[in-house]
C-alpha cells in the first residue's frame, strides 16, 4: 500500500485506534486534529500521558488507581473506615463515586471468577479483602458487584469466604432502573424486583 | 448457510466494544458460536447470560465461517437463579461442562436434560441427582460412559455397589469386598432402585463417581482442572 504519511504519523494513528471507541478512520481524525492543534493539545496530551505514565500507581490497599500509595479515597479521614464495598473494575468505583453513593471505603476485585476465562479465585484481590475485613473495625462489606452470572458467582464466593469473620455481608439490590419501563424489562429483573417489593 | 434452533446460553466472551461472541448449545447443532453484533448492549446483555434459552439464527457465507447469530429470548432464566449460590454454582457447573462438547456435533439428549435440570433448579431436593444423571449422560456423549449394568467380575446384576476405577464398570458388593477401598462407591439411586429421594450423601458419592471419570478422561487430557462451583457444590451437601 502505498504510504501517504511518515511512520511517526502512522504510528500515532495505530496507537489511537487501540484506544476503546476509536476505530482506524476516527483514529486518523483524531490524529489530524492534534497535529492542527499541536500547542493547545498535542503538547498537554503528552505531558499529561508522560505525568501519568510515572506517577500512576496501583493502591495497595484497595486496588484503585490513583497518584499516591495508599489512595486518595483510602487516605480521606472522612470516609467511614467500617464499610468496605467490593467492585469489580476501577471503573465501577468511579460510577459509585460519580453517584456519590457512598461514603465508605472500596475494594477493586480486578474482575470476576470465571470458567470460560480461566479466572481463578487467586487471580483476583480476594485474599487481600479477606485481610483487610478481618481487621479491627471493619463492620460491613457490601459487594457491589454486576448482577451477571459470573459477578454473582463471585459474590457468593467471596460470602463464602467471609463468613467465618465477624462483618455483615450484603450486595446491591436488583430491580426496575430509574426511566425503566416494565414492558421492556427482562423476566430476571423483574421477578427481583418483586421478591425485593418494599411497603410503600 | 443460514440455520435456527433453540439453545442455552453458555459463554458470551466479549468481542470489540459493542459485540460479543456466544456459545450456545442448540437443540439439534450442539454446540455452536456465532457473533452477537450488538451483544454489549443494555438491551442484550441480559439476554446473553449463561442458562437463558433463546431462538438462534445464524446465518455466514461459508459453513467454516464463525457466522454471526441473531438472537432472540424465549426463557431468561439466569436472572431467577443468580440469588441463591448453589442454584447458581449448578448452572456455572453445568455450562461449563456441556462446553466439553464438540463444536457442532448434535447431542440432543445433553440438551433435553440439560433443560430439565434448568427447570428444575429452584428445587433444591431434585437437581442434584439430576446432576449426577446429567454428567453420566455426558460421559457417555463423549464416548467415556460407564458399564453400571452388570457385574465385571461376575456378570451379576444384583447388589452392585462399586464401580471399578480402572474399567469403568460395575462391582457387585460380594466381589468387590476385598477391594473395597480402592473401589468407587455406586449409589443406588444410579440404578433406579432406590425408594425416595437421594440424600446429599448419595449425589457426593454420585459426584465422586463423576467427578473421577471427568478428570480421568475430559479435564486431565485436556489440561484444564474441573469447575470450582462443582467444589463448591459438593462442599454445600457435605454439610447439609
Amino acid at each position: 500500500m502505498r504510504r501517504t504519511t511518515g511512520p511517526e504519523i502512522e504510528r500515532l494513528i495505530q496507537v489511537l485506534a487501540k484506544l476503546p471507541g476509536l476505530g482506524p478512520r476516527s483514529a486518523r481524525r483524531a490524529a489530524l486534529h492534534l497535529i492542527k492543534n499541536r500547542e493547545k493539545l498535542l503538547v498537554p496530551l503528552t505531558t499529561a500521558m508522560e505525568d501519568a505514565r510515572d506517577k500512576v500507581t496501583i493502591c495497595s490497599d484497595c486496588g484503585n488507581v490513583d497518584t499516591s500509595d495508599p489512595c486518595t479515597l483510602c487516605r480521606d479521614p472522612r470516609r467511614d473506615r467500617s464499610i468496605i464495598c467490593v467492585v469489580e473494575e476501577v471503573g465501577d468505583l468511579w460510577a459509585l463515586e460519580r453517584a456519590g453513593a457512598w461514603n465508605g471505603l472500596y475494594h477493586v476485585l480486578g474482575g470476576t471468577l470465571s470458567a470460560v476465562e480461566g479466572i481463578r479465585p487467586e487471580d483476583l484481590s480476594i485474599a487481600r479483602l479477606v485481610e483487610r475485613a478481618g481487621h479491627e473495625g471493619v463492620k460491613e462489606v457490601v459487594l457491589a458487584v454486576n448482577a451477571t452470572v459470573e459477578g454473582q458467582t463471585t459474590a457468593h464466593y467471596i460470602i463464602d469466604r467471609l463468613k467465618d469473620l465477624n462483618v455483615a455481608t450484603s450486595k446491591l439490590a436488583h430491580g426496575v432502573p430509574v426511566g425503566g419501563e416494565l414492558d421492556y424489562l427482562d423476566e430476571g429483573t423483574l421477578t427481583q424486583a418483586m421478591r425485593a417489593r418494599r411497603p410503600f | 448457510m443460514e440455520w435456527k434452533d433453540e439453545g442455552i446460553i453458555l459463554a458470551v466472551k466479549r468481542h470489540g466494544e459493542s459485540s460479543a461472541i456466544a456459545e450456545i448449545l442448540t437443540a439439534t447443532r450442539g454446540r455452536s458460536l456465532g457473533l452477537v453484533r450488538g451483544g454489549r448492549s443494555r438491551q442484550m446483555r441480559p439476554v446473553l447470560q449463561p442458562g437463558n434459552i433463546v431462538l438462534a439464527t445464524w446465518r455466514a457465507r461459508l459453513e467454516e465461517h464463525l457466522g454471526n447469530f441473531a438472537i432472540e429470548p424465549m426463557e431468561l432464566k439466569a436472572g431467577l437463579l443468580i440469588g441463591e449460590a448453589m442454584r447458581l454454582a449448578a448452572l456455572t457447573t453445568l455450562t461449563a461442562e456441556a462446553q466439553l462438547l464438540p463444536e457442532r456435533e448434535p447431542h440432543p439428549r445433553i440438551y433435553e436434560a440439560m433443560r430439565v435440570i434448568l427447570d428444575a433448579l429452584p428445587d433444591a431436593d431434585t437437581w442434584p441427582p439430576l446432576l449426577v444423571r446429567w454428567e453420566l449422560g455426558l460421559l457417555d456423549e463423549l464416548g467415556f460412559g460407564l458399564d453400571l449394568a452388570r457385574c465385571a467380575a461376575t456378570g451379576t446384576s444384583e447388589d452392585l455397589a462399586y464401580v471399578s476405577p480402572r474399567t469403568g464398570r460395575a462391582v457387585s458388593r460380594d466381589a468387590g469386598r476385598a477391594y473395597h477401598d480402592r473401589l468407587l462407591v455406586l449409589p443406588q439411586f444410579l440404578k433406579g432402585i432406590q425408594a425416595g429421594a437421594p440424600g446429599p450423601s448419595d449425589v457426593i458419592d454420585g459426584l465422586k463417581l463423576t467427578g473421577f471419570f471427568l478428570d480421568r478422561h475430559v479435564f486431565g487430557p485436556r489440561g484444564v482442572p474441573a469447575p470450582e462451583s462443582r467444589h463448591w457444590i459438593v462442599s454445600h451437601l457435605a454439610t447439609r
